[in-house]
């Protein structure tokens, strides 16, 4: 019994259009709510190769909706534990691990290397980097973007159809996660696969795709709704002729007198302004902790609350810092605005 | 004229309401109703707001009795 037969049985698939998963490329960026399901149907699917990319680690509060993970897996790396749980899916795939973050430098040659990207991200400036970097490479991606209750859905850059930028020209900084707001394990379920089912139909040429339409859903609500959508060529064209256009996203804490130190990595956003915010990454903190000062309160922070706490452990216990603080709960409770 | 509005994400939220039946009269572009609805809502970043009229991204169309605009702020949870 071939694996595959209650697809292939579908007019829409058939062996030829197995063949097609087979010999697909899919880069999956963020393998988080949305990124897990889609993996785990597209392995299952048959989809022959797999690229999975997240830098970041399992957190206890990722299990209600990345599907991918359990509780031994929590500190673990997401790509290559989903790629463990993945191959023991289906071993017929071929899986690409990329604990990395996509950047300003790689974006354009590790998406080259694909035909369909797969957006499991959950912020501005990675949406923007992959819409950009697919217009340079000539690749459609696949979008999906949730806030509490409600997720949008868009296939951009297909078959010269609009792009996100069509849509959102102007990004926001009101760049909120869903650390912070709260989500249903089963809305980035249901987006996840609604994406994969988009990939599916790409590369089997079958169905109707979403392109130029936004579909709007609303879980709580039971309401969904398309929107038409327009190209916007000048918005196309920029890019093809400037290269990625990078969105930096600042802003102003609340206290402008107070010395921070932010521990995230350098890409992290919000970037907030200002002289007496350093930013000192966590894998810094040892050849650089001179450079914090020890005589006045910082307060210490990153995007949780979580981070900044051991590294005030660490620069108290190894440094012998005791002006430091720890802002529960992350930049969002530091804002201004 | 009568016009229905649809309020997303975080529009929803300030708004406090999804949805809600508007009279009007005079005549004004979608951009206009939209700068309307956004007054006084506490929302960064009004330009990244869109506006859809009859489920049609579009700004500067003037609006008529019956139709239904919407609100679409960018969002990027994951």
């Amino acid at each position: 019994m071939n694996r595959y037969d209650r697809q292939i049985k579908l007019t829409e698939v058939g062996y030829k259009g197995q063949k097609k998963l087979h010999n697909a490329k899919v880069l999956i960026v963020g393998v988080g709510g949305l990124g897990c399901p889609a993996a785990m149907y597209l392995a299952g699917a048959g989809v022959g190769n797999i690229g999975l990319m997240d830098h970041d680690k399992v957190d206890l509060s990722n299990l209600h909706r990345q599907v991918l993970f359990q509780e031994s897996d929590v500190g673990r790396s997401k790509s290559v534990v989903a790629k463990e749980r993945l191959e023991k899916q289906n071993s017929e795939v071929k899986f690409q691990v990329y604990e990395e973050p996509l950047t300003i430098e790689n974006a354009e040659s590790i998406i080259q290397q694909y035909d369909i990207v797969l957006d499991g991200t959950d912020n501005f400036e990675t949406k923007y980097l992959i819409n950009d970097a697919c217009i340079l490479a000539d690749k459609p991606w696949v979008f999906a973007s949730i806030y509490k209750n409600e997720g949008q859905l868009s296939v951009f850059n297909y078959k010269n159809g609009p792009t996100y930028r069509c849509v959102f020209p102007k990004s926001t900084r009101q760049n909120i996660s869903c650390e912070t707001t709260g989500v249903l394990g089963v809305l980035p379920g249901i987006l996840g696969t609604a994406q994969a089912t988009e990939v599916l139909k790409i590369i089997l040429g079958a169905g109707e795709v979403l392109s130029g339409k936004l579909k709007l859903i609303n879980m709580m609500q039971a309401s969904e709704q398309t929107i038409k959508l327009n190209k916007r060529p000048e918005e196309v064209e920029k890019i093809r002729k400037g290269g990625i256009a990078p969105v930096y996203i600042d802003c102003d804490l609340k206290d402008k007198e107070q010395w921070y130190l932010d521990v995230r990595e350098a890409f992290e956003q919000p970037k907030p302004k200002g002289k007496k915010v350093l930013n000192i990454p966590m894998g810094d903190l040892i050849s650089r902790y001179q450079e914090i000062p020890n005589n006045q309160e910082v307060f210490v922070f990153c995007q949780s609350g979580k981070r900044s706490k051991n590294a005030i452990e660490i620069l108290k216990n190894e440094f012998g810092f005791h002006n430091l603080k720890n802002v529960e709960g992350g930049i969002e409770t530091i804002i201004d605005g | 004229m009568k016009l229905t509005i649809k309020y997303f994400g975080l529009v929803a939220e300030a708004a406090n309401k999804f949805e809600e039946v508007m009279e009007l009269n005079g005549e004004l572009t979608a951009r206009e109703l939209k700068e309307r609805c956004l007054n006084g809502l506490s929302i960064r970043d009004k330009d990244s707001v869109q506006i859809a009229v009859n489920q049609n991204l579009d700004d500067k169309i003037t609006l008529k009795d019956g139709d239904e605009v919407a609100l679409l702020p960018p969002f990027a949870g994951g």
